[in-house]
């Protein structure tokens, strides 16, 4: 603390973690690639919108190409047809990447509990974020993406590179 | 049609047809669909429509439910006008039981299916300008929209899907201040519907886009079998309310607007036009909505109410009845059709008896226009394909069930 | 309308209908299936008829009797202001004959009908899945296909628990008389 001190009155600086840092500048500038299919796009529409106002949280902006963004919604039923395009898409995005089950649907199927639909998204790709409802209210997809900056707040370096994990050597 | 410019300094793109892929998850498309476009140079030459990613089982779905679970399904039929088709649903299904609904009840199903359609081309207008690059009409739709959907919160408890209807009636009614509401909403619905024609109607760039693109002439849409405002804007009047009126639609007035040339632009006057009747059509009827209940009193149908079913053994039973057995419909098949925000939206049931369908099907409102739709943009511009996709209001839950 | 429409078939086609039913709004006729696409022109280009528009086109499977599948078609008359419902029995493993040159529209539900009912149009120009995919084995809306029966594909993180499922798919009601209970 001894720096900080001495250096106040001139530069002004602080020391903090690059993890801490790095979690901070991460979580509010979510590029986001909305996968939109289903009944829940109507309430994704009014969550970008001016009355709930995605922006005032830095997610605001959509990236049309999954290799520019690194927040998957994926809004709305898949299913098995549907199910190799969100695998590519999901496998296109560069790391570190995070993902949000917008709805029942995308989180287990929801009512669609037959033969078309897949039974949550998490049997393909990893998600990080569940938002219940169906569709959910534009409160819930708030609260859930706060949550999910939440967790990009505490994410370890490491788990940016697991190949420096202490087991992995 | 006026010939594309032909700009001498400009070199001709090579004629190899090149093969693009639109879809199923891309930009412009709003809502999963897969479009095989053949290119020469900028000109579509050739499309094939792939469709099927959110096919969710619907129909398979309604014969393992009683009559009135499946209303939930019917709410992401088409998600935009969930309200329309729970009332058409369960229209259907009264058809075939043969059951009269109160006056109320009618009334209140076009009330709540003409506020629907208020939503349905408030959103189908704002997004296809959005995918134009109007993105602060956008703004101010969806604002209006999110009025209407505040509305249907009051109403049932529910901003998008509404489950509304029952067999027999409806399951809630208007609520206290309905009227006030819907006065200050519409005057704000006015007043944001203004401001897209302001901006979009004079405006040359939207009208250079949408004037004489995706067009399809009278003959060709009623061969594919086009209903709804696409029908309309070739000049052909089919309205469902006003050729066959069912519920109430005989005793109000509005006008059915039509178009000439069947292209985009025709399509969104239409679709501004019908919002304004259709907000007239409320006026009326909360005018002459009259008193009483919103359902029949047949216990063997319409649930009770719960002072019966806590204090009279009988009240109970048939509760108990209809929530395990659901109401039991006598055999036979019947078809009923209204005319949603999208074209003609019908229900075609069968029952064995008992309390589930044994088939349900709901008529796809947007697959002939959707499945057609390379008829509409052959030969025309890679970039009229988006102000005409937008224009056909295709909604993947109701294409695909 | 009805009555019309019947002599007009008549005077073109004998006996091709089989049996009418007379309900408001749900007139309804059964037809031949082998000439079936015969009547389909005549009702669409015969000006006493004029049903231009082909409303729908459906199927419903009737599993266990002879003819099992009952293919629907609702018509629409601008002119006339009247529906008309057609209906014709397809067994299993025969063909009907397309009526997509007759209205284009119904391409496409023909081929969904194909894809969920497996019921074959002869002389559709292209007679693919539609809505499922082509690796899909069965046909999903046929009464004996399983609710919950999936088939992924891609690999899946983990596999779908098996639920239980109905031998059949049919009503509650349904099945009861089927395997002799007695339903109440």
């Amino acid at each position: 603390m001894g720096i900080e001190k001495a250096l106040a009155g001139k530069e002004g600086f602080l020391t903090t973690k690059l993890e801490a840092v790095l979690g901070w500048a991460r979580k509010y500038s979510l590029f986001q690639y909305p996968f939109v299919t289903a009944c829940c796009g109507m309430e994704f529409m009014s969550v970008m919108n001016s009355h709930y106002d995605l922006a005032r949280f830095g997610a605001e902006i959509p990236r049309f190409t999954p290799r520019q963004s690194d927040l998957l919604f994926v809004v709305g039923t898949i299913n098995h047809k549907l199910s190799p395009t969100l695998l590519t898409v999901w496998e296109q995005m560069t790391d570190p990447k995070w993902c949000i089950a917008f709805g029942v649907c995308a989180s287990t199927g929801g009512v669609y509990d037959n033969y078309a639909a897949v039974p949550g998204i998490d049997h393909i790709i990893p998600v990080d974020v569940y938002v219940a409802g169906c569709p959910p209210r534009p409160e819930s997809v708030l609260k859930g993406l706060m949550r999910l900056q939440d967790k990009i707040q505490n994410r370890k370096l490491i788990d940016d590179y697991p190949e420096l994990r202490a087991d992995a050597r | 049609m006026s010939e594309p410019r032909q700009d001498p300094q400009v070199k001709r793109l090579p004629d190899d047809v090149m093969d693009i892929q639109l879809g199923p998850s891309h930009p412009a498309m709003h809502g999963i669909i897969k479009l095989d476009t053949k290119l020469s140079g900028e000109t579509v030459v050739d499309m094939e429509v792939s469709m099927g990613y959110l096919h969710r089982a619907f129909e398979k779905m309604c014969e393992h439910r009683d009559w009135n679970q499946n209303v939930v399904f019917t709410d992401r039929l088409n998600y935009c006008s969930a309200a329309a088709n729970n009332c058409a649903y369960m229209s259907a299904v009264e058809k075939l039981a043969g059951i009269e609904l109160p006056a109320r009840a009618q009334w209140m199903r076009v009330i709540v299916s003409e506020l629907s359609r208020v939503a349905d081309h408030l959103t189908c207008v704002a997004a296809s300008v959005m995918e134009l690059g109007g993105l602060s009409v956008y703004l101010y739709l969806i604002e209006a929209r999110e009025e209407i959907y505040m509305i249907f919160d009051k109403i049932c408890g529910s901003r998008l899907t509404h489950s509304v209807a029952r067999v027999g009636g409806m399951a809630y009614d208007l609520y206290d201040g309905f009227e006030d509401d819907i006065e200050r909403v519409f005057a704000l619905t006015r007043k944001f519907m203004d401001q897209g024609h302001v901006m979009l109607t004079r405006n040359r760039i939207f009208y250079d886009r949408m004037r004489d693109t995706g067009t399809v002439s009278e003959a060709d849409a009623i061969d594919f079998g086009f209903t709804g405002p696409v029908l309309r804007s070739t000049g052909c009047a089919y309205d469902i309310r006003k050729a066959m009126p069912y519920w109430t639609y005989d005793q109000v007035e509005f006008d059915v607007p039509t178009g000439e040339r069947g292209d985009n632009y025709d399509r969104y006057l239409i679709r501004m036009e019908e919002m304004e009747q259709a907000m007239r059509i409320v006026e009326q009827a909360i005018e002459k909505i009259p008193e009483g209940d919103v359902f029949v009193h047949d216990y063997k149908i319409f649930v009770p109410p719960k002072k019966e079913t806590y204090n009279h053994i009988e009240g109970l039973i048939h509760h108990f009845e209809l929530v395990m057995n659901g109401p039991q419909i006598k055999a036979g098949d019947a078809y009923f059709a209204i005319e949603s925000p999208n074209g003609e939206h019908g229900y075609y049931v069968v029952s064995e008896g008992g309390g589930m369908p044994y088939r349900v099907r709901a008529r796809p409102t947007c697959m002939p226009m959707t499945m057609f739709f390379p008829e509409m943009v052959k030969g025309s511009m890679i970039a009229d394909i988006i102000p005409t996709f937008g224009s056909i209001n295709m909604i993947g839950g109701e294409l695909e069930r | 309308m009805l009555a019309k429409v019947v002599a007009e078939l008549e005077k073109t086609a004998k006996d091709v209908v089989l049996g009418q039913i007379e309900a408001p709004d749900d007139d309804c006729l059964m037809i031949e299936r082998s000439r079936i696409k015969a009547v389909c022109r005549v009702l669409k280009d015969n000006p006493a008829c004029d049903f231009k528009l082909l409303v729908d086109l459906t199927c419903v499977d009737w599993l266990g009797q002879d003819e099992r599948f009952e293919v629907v078609y609702q018509l629409y008359s601008i002119t006339h202001n009247y529906r008309l419902r057609l209906k014709a029995r397809v067994p299993e493993g025969e063909s009907i004959d397309t009526v997509s040159d007759v209205w284009r529209g119904a391409l496409h539900v023909e081929r969904e009908v194909y894809d969920m009912f497996g019921v074959d149009f002869a002389g559709h120009p292209k007679l693919t899945r539609i809505l499922m995919y082509d690796e899909f084995e069965g046909h999903a809306l046929r009464k004996d296909y399983p609710l919950k029966k999936h088939q992924p594909r891609v690999p899946l993180r983990w596999p779908i628990e098996p639920k239980d499922d109905p031998p059949y798919n049919w009503t509650r009601f349904q099945r009861a008389r089927k395997l002799g209970l007695d339903d109440d």
